[in-house]
């Protein structure tokens, strides 16, 4: 294993161990999944006709939005406690914290949607719990946090931080979850993965386009 | 004194750009021909065209000068920036008043979400994002550092808008194709001459406005050393 992955690792194993020591940030977006799910159940009244036509959007959204909880807190909580100063002092490129905070952030996301789709598929009456979904969740969490965490380092040095956060996120990923809502309402519908290729292939688009961007431009987000 | 040849440059080129429009005008109005199906109805489409045209060039300008921002941190590249940003997002919000009056009798509705229409409400969204996002951040260096990643990552949007007529079903008109023009020959040269002026006074305007904003930044020095 190269210097470079290793302290990307480190970077990683850093951000999983502060998590369990509090387990804070996860219990806050596991409990916002639920929250979501019951909210949109009011809202909607997912009834067992309509419920297969608007449960990716509903799951979709409530990942959207516990998403950017986790993102947040990644570089608040730095910021806040100085550690994000501590960070960049370490003898390393920039490019290898981004992946760090970034690869902790998709991990974190992803343990929420594991966790939550089970939750889904009981409370919406739904087999979630596939592989082909389980692909479109990740291809989709990859661009989401890949671009979200390039924002949270931005937002946490602004004013109103934790607003700003989801204002310039959401537009910038509105097409990527556009195509994860479309192609898991694909599956859903009974089409394999081959027959909503076009939109794998826009998830993938972005999440290339979205990791090179992100990779280019933090050097310039995090110097002081 | 080089200020005042500036400001000469931008009167000049704001006569030439409204002449050009004058022409474009006639040549919209009166010039084209009347199209077979939609009627005079289908005129629109030679502004709407032109403003989406200078729309998706500001947005391009903004990446190229957020891209030499990063590079040079020259506060030129910065204002270059933002002042394509501000004319772009203007010019952007008429192409799509003038396609919901075109598509109100054409389509039967102001608004649908279709693929191009959506795309173009999350670009108009992107862009209004960044306006918010300068106004947020004190430190002027930080802010035009975010500033230009923002319009680096939000420039995705321009040719995913651009391209969607072109990648899914949709009902907005596609005019150009690799295999040509749906257009008669009138018709073309009455598009080419609304670009063609409309490009100008997207030039002239930003002229202005960078001009703008190189002065208040002179007005700031100023109360600064007055300060002191």
């Amino acid at each position: 294993m190269s210097s470079a992955w290793q302290a990307v690792w480190a970077i990683v194993k850093k951000d999983i161990l502060a998590e369990l020591r509090t387990k804070e940030t996860l219990s806050m977006m596991l409990i916002f999944v639920l929250l979501a799910v019951f909210i949109f159940n009011f809202a909607f009244d997912l009834r067992v006709e309509n419920v297969r036509e608007v449960a990716p959007g509903v799951m979709w959204v409530a990942f959207v939005f516990a998403g950017v909880l986790g993102l947040n807190r990644s570089f608040i909580q730095e910021a806040d406690k100085g550690c994000l100063d501590g960070l960049l002092m370490t003898p390393v490129e920039r490019s290898v914290i981004y992946f760090g905070k970034m690869l902790g952030n998709l991990i974190f996301m992803l343990v929420v949607d594991a966790i939550s789709l089970p939750v889904f598929s009981v409370l919406l009456n739904l087999a979630l719990v596939r592989w082909d979904i389980a692909l479109i969740v990740v291809l989709g969490t990859l661009g989401f946090a890949g671009v979200g965490t390039l924002f949270s380092a931005m937002t946490a040095n602004t004013r109103a931080r934790e607003v700003m956060l989801p204002l310039l996120l959401f537009p910038v990923a509105l097409p990527l979850v556009l195509a994860a809502v479309k192609a898991t309402a694909g599956v859903l519908d009974g089409a394999g993965l081959r027959e909503v290729a076009n939109w794998l292939n826009l998830l993938i688009g972005y999440d290339v386009a979205f990791l090179t961007i992100s990779y280019l431009t933090f050097d310039y987000v995090v110097e002081s | 004194m080089e200020r005042w040849g500036v400001s000469k440059l931008a009167i000049v080129l704001h006569g030439l750009a409204g002449a050009a429009i004058l022409v474009a005008l006639y040549m919209a109005l009166v010039f084209a021909p009347t199209e077979a199906t939609m009627g005079h109805v289908q005129r629109i489409f030679y502004w709407h065209v032109a403003t989406a045209w200078v729309g998706f060039f500001a947005f391009f300008i903004t990446l190229v000068a957020s891209i030499a921002y990063l590079r040079t941190g020259r506060r030129r590249w910065d204002i270059v920036a933002l002042s394509s940003v501000e004319i772009g997002l203007a010019f952007a919000v008429i192409m799509t008043v003038t396609g919901s009056l075109w598509a109100k009798p054409v389509w039967n509705t102001w608004w649908t979400w279709e693929p191009r229409l959506t795309t173009v409400a999350i670009m108009l969204l992107i862009y209004a994002t960044y306006l918010l996002l300068r106004r947020v951040i004190e430190d002027p260096g930080r802010r035009a550092r975010f500033a230009a990643v923002y319009g680096i990552a939000g420039f995705v949007s321009v040719p995913i808008t651009f391209m969607a007529i072109r990648w899914w079903r949709t009902i907005h008109p596609v005019i150009f194709k690799s295999e040509g023009f749906d257009l008669t020959p009138a018709m073309l040269a009455a598009l080419i001459v609304s670009v063609l002026a409309y490009s100008l006074l997207y030039i002239s305007l930003l002229l202005l406005r960078t001009q703008l904003e190189f002065l208040s930044d002179e007005v700031a020095e100023l109360r600064e050393s007055l300060d002191e």
